[in-house]
């Protein structure tokens, strides 16, 4: 088998008293989708900003490939989230420059790596809108005018142009309406096969966790209570958070 | 020939946490072997726990002791102890499950639904595609719901499109969880033939069968699935 290409250990963090997370060990390989559930304030967000490298842990460590991500520099950790990684934010606006056009938005990431063919940078940010469904006359527009489901698909258009490795994704599909989800993650299901890519998402919601991915971890008050295979964890929970997470939602 | 599916004093109970930690035993001492070509209808009054072993099987709930061996790129392994990533591997490879009931994914079309389980063992789209819409004609689901979400098929519909996504990658070890339950005559005398084709060529066939005529029509044995409180 193949080596994780994301591999943490031991991740311990806390904010004064309270423990965001508890030794905490987990890894992504190549092309699997990992979905991260559990209730609110048991340390997701948390996680992957420790894995991502935006937080340091108390204890622990993380590694991208092999390289411990906390002992390498600013410089090399800014690069890795503007090639080897992308992050898909809750809130579109934490992900979109709103100033910017939609094409603006998705070919900015292109030049970032050195993209500088200013005809092919719009023709890759057309393909990617196309992707994503939304409409080429709606390139020049500001984001600002778009729903927030576009919104949403406009910042996984510019998330991906750039073929990342790993895309950590923090509740892509709050916020939005049932049906409007339903097609966003139709759209990461498609895009994560497609592309072949690891995807590390937290969600709320068991039956996408169910639709998207391979493994799931079950995280409670900073730690992991369960983690498996996902329609075994779902189907067969052992632990009486996981029963009580499953037990409380309609046919997942 | 070797065994391409076995279990060795398989055992599952249920620990029920919000019901006060009450505990279910279902399974005890399972030992199952099951050769290529052959077909074993696992045999057992409601609630005995066939459904429970067939989902062990395939590794959907975990085994709470034994061992269930399937012969996977030449070698057994363990579906008990196996990571999940080889368990992912032997599912798209090795072995296939066709449950009662079809799960839904919201928006993709039945074709899709089918070619997916044969794109991912590395068919190319369009045989895959065509791979699938003859399987579906086959089992007489009409052309124009081909490109349809089954969402709103009905019951008999969707078990279809669960049958020909379960059949049409020609896994080495299938598991067939009633797979006739909601079928018209003509439909089953269907999906009797591609048991029956899937055993010539080889494929070692664990049912649950409900219905006579279809079990006496395609399996070999019975395995007794005991219910616990009458076990030994
Ligand atoms: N910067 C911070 N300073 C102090 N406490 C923090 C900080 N960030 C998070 N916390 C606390 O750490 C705990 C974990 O927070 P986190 O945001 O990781 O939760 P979460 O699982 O993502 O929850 P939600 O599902 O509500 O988004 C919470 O108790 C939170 O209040
Ligand atoms: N996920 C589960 N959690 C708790 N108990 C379960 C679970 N799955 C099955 N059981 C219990 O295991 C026992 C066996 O059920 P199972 O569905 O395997 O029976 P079966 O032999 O397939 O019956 P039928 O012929 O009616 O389909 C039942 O008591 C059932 O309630
Ligand atoms: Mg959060
Ligand atoms: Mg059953």
């Amino acid at each position: 088998m193949t080596r994780p290409m994301l591999e943490a250990r031991g991740l311990t963090l806390h904010f004064g008293a309270i423990p965001a997370l508890v030794d905490v060990t987990i890894d992504v390989a190549e092309g699997e989708v990992v979905a991260i559930v559990g209730e609110s304030g048991s340390g997701k967000t948390t996680l992957l900003r420790v894995l991502s490298g935006l937080m340091p842990p108390d204890a622990g460590t993380v590694r991208w490939l092999g390289e411990d991500v906390h002992a390498m520099g600013e410089a090399a950790r800014r690069r890795l989230l503007r090639t080897d990684w992308g992050f898909v934010h809750q809130n579109p606006r934490d992900g979109l420059r709103l100033n910017v056009s939609a094409g603006g938005n998705v070919g900015e990431r292109l030049m970032a790596i050195g993209a500088r063919h200013y005809g092919n940078i719009r023709g890759e940010a057309l393909s990617w809108l196309a992707k994503v469904e939304i409409d080429a006359t709606r390139i020049d527009d500001l984001p600002r005018t778009f729903s927030g489901g576009m919104q949403q698909r406009l910042q996984i258009a510019r998330t991906l142009v750039t073929h990342p490795k790993l895309v950590f994704m923090d509740e892509p599909t709050g916020g939005l309406d049932v049906s409007v989800q339903a097609r966003l993650l139709d759209l990461i299901r498609s895009l994560s096969r497609e592309l072949g890519l690891s995807v590390l998402i937290v969600t709320h919601d068991i039956a996408a966790a169910r639709l998207l991915a391979d493994r799931i971890l079950v995280m409670r008050r900073g730690r992991v209570v369960e983690q498996g295979l996902t329609d075994r964890v779902l189907d067969d929970p052992q632990h009486p958070y996981t029963q009580l997470l499953v037990s409380s939602v309609l046919a997942a | 020939m070797s065994a391409l599916l076995r279990t060795e004093g398989v055992a599952k109970a249920f620990t029920l946490h919000l019901q006060g930690g009450t505990r279910i035993p279902v399974l005890g001492g399972v030992d199952l072997v099951v050769s290529p070509g052959e077909c074993v209808a696992l045999w057992g009054p409601s609630g005995a726990g066939k459904s429970t072993l067939m989902r062990c099987l395939y590794g959907n709930y975990g085994a709470g002791a034994g061992r269930i061996l399937l012969r996977h790129r030449g070698e057994e392994i363990d579906l008990v102890t196996a990571d999940p990533r080889t368990v992912i591997e032997a599912r798209r490879e090795t072995i296939g499950y066709v449950s009662q009931f079809l799960r839904v994914i919201p928006r993709v079309a039945t074709r899709d639904i089918v070619a997916e389980p044969m794109i991912a063992r590395g068919m190319v789209k369009a045989e895959a595609l065509a791979r699938a819409t003859a399987l579906l004609s086959r089992l007489n689901l009409p052309d124009r719901l081909h490109g349809l979400p089954p969402a709103t098929f009905s019951g008999g519909e969707q078990q279809r499109v669960n049958l020909a996504r379960g059949f049409a990658p020609g896994y080495p070890v299938l598991l067939l969880d009633e797979p006739t339950a909601s079928l018209d005559a003509g439909n089953r005398a269907v999906v009797v033939e591609m048991i029956r084709e899937a055993k010539a060529a080889g494929t070692a066939v664990v049912g649950i069968f409900h219905d006579a005529e279809v079990r006496e029509a395609v399996a070999d044995r019975l395995f007794d699935v005991i219910p616990h409180q009458d076990a030994a």
